[in-house]
């Protein structure tokens, strides 16, 4: 028996406080386990245990897209002043930059955490469960996949939507279907498509609250010679030869030549570009795609044949296009490896597809799964008028065949065992 | 044809308190149990032929299930019956018997098993009590003596943590244990199949005859019968194949060698809280609080017959199960650990490499490797739903879906669990999955719950 530290006395003495409401009492079951892993011990024919838990697996993937995050939030800042011919070099005005996109982006994190945590405590204290961990991630990947200026009463319709029908009606986390985080986005997509698509909407230009607070429009004033906000918003005082649209948009109306007009293919791996918050910096992607393989937490099987069916599909579109006599300004002949650049295809390999609870759950479906993705991703975005990204569309897609292949993979294991008798 | 069969997946797990290859033979217990819980299959009030008081012999019976009243569960030792425990419902825990330390045996006269009958060879196993070590899959129950199986499947090694290693433990018992292969192959009209240990240079078993002997090498489950039988010829619905330990062997063979029923054994006592660890010999069902005396360094312990993967906790005052070899004795790890989730305070074993094996030390470099663990029987974190796929799978070296084979038996799917495999698992095939477990389910529980749901199901 270890001795209890100071700590630990203190949670032992105010315990009993917390049991009288069963929301109460989840919360604090909820930060307790969370300082502490709980003193239990096993109890059937297996006396000991892996070290490996359902909290440790999913602050993994949170460690894994921390530095998109961060590189997303300084993103925000770049984008907003360099539109406004501002600090145009990476590293001017970084403090600037920093804290525009802080403030931009923290708000969207809270709403996020306050909405989806509130409604899973809720959940929670009404089974009498412990809170599951499932909303480490979604919580921290909604955010990512959001526009930077997008409204925070969007946010938290979205959010809610997405535990609520997404996960907690099908009975919480392990048990849904669809990717929750993907379900928040697929919502703000299809209820509010001005919100999440466009020229104007990948560029935080606006000053909320909280900067006005602490005066960082000021800097804008100040570099414009004006002391009022410009009539028609700040969008009017971008300057020219910079474009809000994504290289995606611009490959749909002009080919690869359209993309490269306004961005160098370094811009693009590097992620200082417009876009959605976390899905820019593709090395860093690609690095946390790599953790989550050596730390056996994300599936290299779905990364893998993912990444496979998006080549096979892009040649296959290059060698469409060739045949169908397209010039370069074409979509389809956008070289199948600028495709894998643009667009948000590495972090939804990296980060959506391999959700084990909606993915296939079969190792060999998972093949086909992340294949899918691959190709379904592709055909959606290059040949879909209505749709600029793929990606998105295509997990739902399969997440909701993920079950039938795992029947098919299953099924030929009953079969084979059949075929034995004879 | 005898095979060589590699198995890659699975994991061994070293734990601490590794038994050296040495016999302390000046332990002896003198207190002895026979539980009935410890046979699969029999009903929770056998028929006991004891009184408490009887003087009885080793060999003589104590009970017997009542629909096969001719197959008895007999005394390991001579002396008198000591007290008949009682569990939950008066159902019988234990017939406990205080050995006189003269160990006189009951006469079965001795036979080459060659020369007899299937009858003969089946009757003699009844009345000795060596009946009940024979086991039948599918379900792990006592051997059906009508039944005639398809084959008998005997694993000659052990692959689990801290398990006796069978070179040392029955390296020269060579003559009963071929004498109790040819016992087997009187009661099957397939063939005997022996799993030898083909990860060593050379195993003891090898030269044995009246038997096919196949190599297994690879982490465990590497050792288990079920996992052999899987890849040797998998039981179908229908077959019906017996498994008996290589131990239990070596019993039915010194019953036709000499005519007595000799459970006498080498077993391993291993685990982080031993001070100790070594091997003893005693006979089945000896009390451990003689067989442990003063040899735990830790206050606060579980004692466990089995290994740590596939044991009951049965306390200090315990008895060996009838089907055990080793004891293994763990720290309990009922402490809380401050952030112990995500920053482990000291080393674990996990199949994950986020928690590698290296712990930190007050010298350069200031990290050391871990070659065994301490490990305790903390669960490391809380139940939770299915979430992490593939962990059972990457455990579990046979062609089998651990997890889908579970969802079918949460949900009562007799087909489907029928397809998936239910007859080719025991619960010690699947002991690993409830091991690395992110979400700490019940594995072996579960299983069993399947496996009893099928046989009432017929």
């Amino acid at each position: 028996m270890r001795k209890a530290s100071f700590l630990r006395k203190q949670i032992d003495k105010v315990k009993p406080y917390f049991n009288s409401n069963p929301i109460l009492h989840t919360v604090f079951d909820g930060l307790e386990t969370f300082l502490f892993q709980p003193n239990e011990t096993t109890t059937s024919k297996t006396h000991i245990k892996d070290g490996m838990d359902l909290k440790r697996t999913m602050v993994h993937v949170v460690i894994a897209m921390a530095l998109c995050a961060a590189h997303g939030t300084m993103n925000i800042g770049h984008q907003h002043y360099a539109s406004m011919g501002m600090f145009p070099g990476l590293f001017d005005g970084l403090l600037y930059k920093l804290t525009y996109g802080i403030i931009q982006f923290l708000p969207i994190f809270t709403v996020v955490h306050l909405v989806g945590l509130g409604i899973e405590f809720l959940f929670a204290a009404s089974k009498g469960h412990a809170i599951e961990e499932g909303f480490l991630v979604s919580g921290f990947l909604i955010p990512l996949i959001m526009p930077p200026d997008i409204p925070l009463w969007m946010v938290a319709v979205a959010t809610a939507f997405a535990v609520i029908i997404a996960k907690e009606a099908f009975g919480g986390t392990g048990m849904n279907i669809l990717n929750v985080a993907l379900t928040a986005r697929v919502f703000v997509f299809f209820a509010y498509p001005t919100a999440i698509s466009g020229d104007e909407v990948w560029i935080a230009q606006d000053y909320n609250i909280i900067h006005q607070i602490i005066g960082l429009p000021q800097v804008a004033f100040e570099h414009f010679g004006i002391n009022k906000m410009p009539d028609g918003g700040w969008a009017t005082m971008m300057v020219d030869g910079y474009t809000g649209a994504t290289p995606l948009a611009l490959a749909a109306k002009g080919g690869w030549p359209a993309v490269t007009e306004y961005y160098s293919l370094n811009d693009m791996i590097m992620g200082f570009i417009p876009g959605s918050v976390g899905e820019m910096n593709k090395l860093l992607i690609i690095a946390g795609a790599a953790f989550l393989v050596f730390t056996g937490i994300g599936s290299w099987r779905i990364m893998l044949s993912m990444l496979v069916g998006a080549i096979v599909m892009g040649i296959l579109l290059n060698v469409i296009g060739g045949a169908m006599g397209l010039d370069q300004t074409a979509f389809v002949n956008v070289p199948w490896y600028y495709q894998l650049i643009m667009g948000s295809f590495f972090f939804a390999m990296a980060y959506m597809a391999t959700d084990p609870v909606t993915a296939a759950q079969t190792e060999s479906g998972k093949y086909i799964y992340g294949f899918l993705i691959g190709v379904v991703g592709m055909i959606v975005r290059v040949l879909n008028p209505a749709y600029p990204e793929g990606w998105m569309l295509a997990i739902l897609l399969l997440n909701v065949f993920a079950p039938l292949i795992d029947h098919v993979i299953v099924n030929r294991n009953i079969k084979r065992r059949l075929a034995r008798v004879g | 044809m005898s095979k060589a069969i590699k198995l890659k997946k699975g994991f061994n797990i070293n734990l601490d308190g590794k038994p050296e290859l040495k016999l302390d033979k000046s332990i002896k217990a003198s207190t002895f149990a026979v539980k009935p819980a410890d046979f699969q299959s029999l009903r929770p009030i056998p028929k006991l032929t004891v009184e408490v008081g009887d003087e009885v012999l080793a060999g003589d019976p104590l009970f017997f299930d009542k629909p096969n009243p001719d197959v008895l569960f007999t005394s390991p030792v001579s002396g008198e019956v000591a007290e008949i425990r009682r569990g939950a419902k008066r159902a019988i825990d234990s017939v406990i018997i205080i050995a006189d330390g003269k160990n006189q045996f009951k006469d079965f006269g001795s036979a080459n098993p060659k020369n007899l009958s299937r009858e003969d060879v089946k009757a003699k196993l009844k009345e000795s009590g060596c009946w009940a070590f024979i086991k039948q899959r599918p379900f792990n129950i006592v051997a059906e003596p009508d039944a005639v199986p398809r084959d008998i499947f005997i694993s000659a090694f052990d692959t689990n943590p801290l398990a006796a290693d069978t070179e040392f433990t029955l390296g020269a018992e060579l003559k009963a244990f071929q004498a109790g292969i040819d016992a087997l192959n009187q009661l099957t009209d397939g063939d005997v199949y022996v799993g030898v240990n083909g990860g060593i240079g050379g195993s003891s078993f090898d030269g044995l005859s009246n038997c096919t002997v196949n190599k297994f090498s690879g982490p465990h489950p590497a050792g288990n019968v079920g996992v052999q039988i899987h890849h040797v010829k998998p039981i179908n619905k229908g077959e019906i194949v017996w498994t008996v330990s290589p131990y239990d062997l070596v019993t039915i063979g010194k019953l036709f060698l000499h005519g007595k029923y000799d459970t006498s054994r080498t077993i391993a006592i291993g685990g982080p809280s031993v001070a100790e660890p070594k091997y003893i010999t005693t006979y089945s069902g000896a009390k451990v609080s003689a067989l442990l005396d003063g040899n735990i360094n830790e206050e606060n312990v579980r004692v466990v017959s089995g290994s740590a993967l596939v044991g009951d906790n049965i306390g200090i005052d315990g008895f060996l199960g009838s089907f055990h070899h080793q004891l293994t004795i763990l720290d309990e790890g009922d402490f809380y650990e401050m952030l112990g989730w995500i920053l482990p305070s000291y080393p674990r074993p996990s199949i994950s490499p986020t928690i590698p094996p290296f712990t930190l030390t007050t010298k350069f470099p200031f990290i050391k490797k871990v070659d065994s663990f301490n490990a305790n029987t903390n669960t490391h974190g809380e139940k939770r739903a299915f979430v992490v796929t593939g962990q059972y799978e990457a455990v579990t070296p046979m062609d089998i879906f651990p997890q889908q084979l579970l969802k079918a038996i949460l949900s009562n799917d007799l087909d489907k669990m029928e397809g998936l495999g239910i007859y080719e698992v025991v619960e010690e095939d699947m002991a690993l999955c409830e091991f690395v477990c992110t979400s700490k389910f019940n594995v072996q529980e579960t299983l069993r719950k399947g496996l009893d749901l099928m046989r009432e199901q017929g």
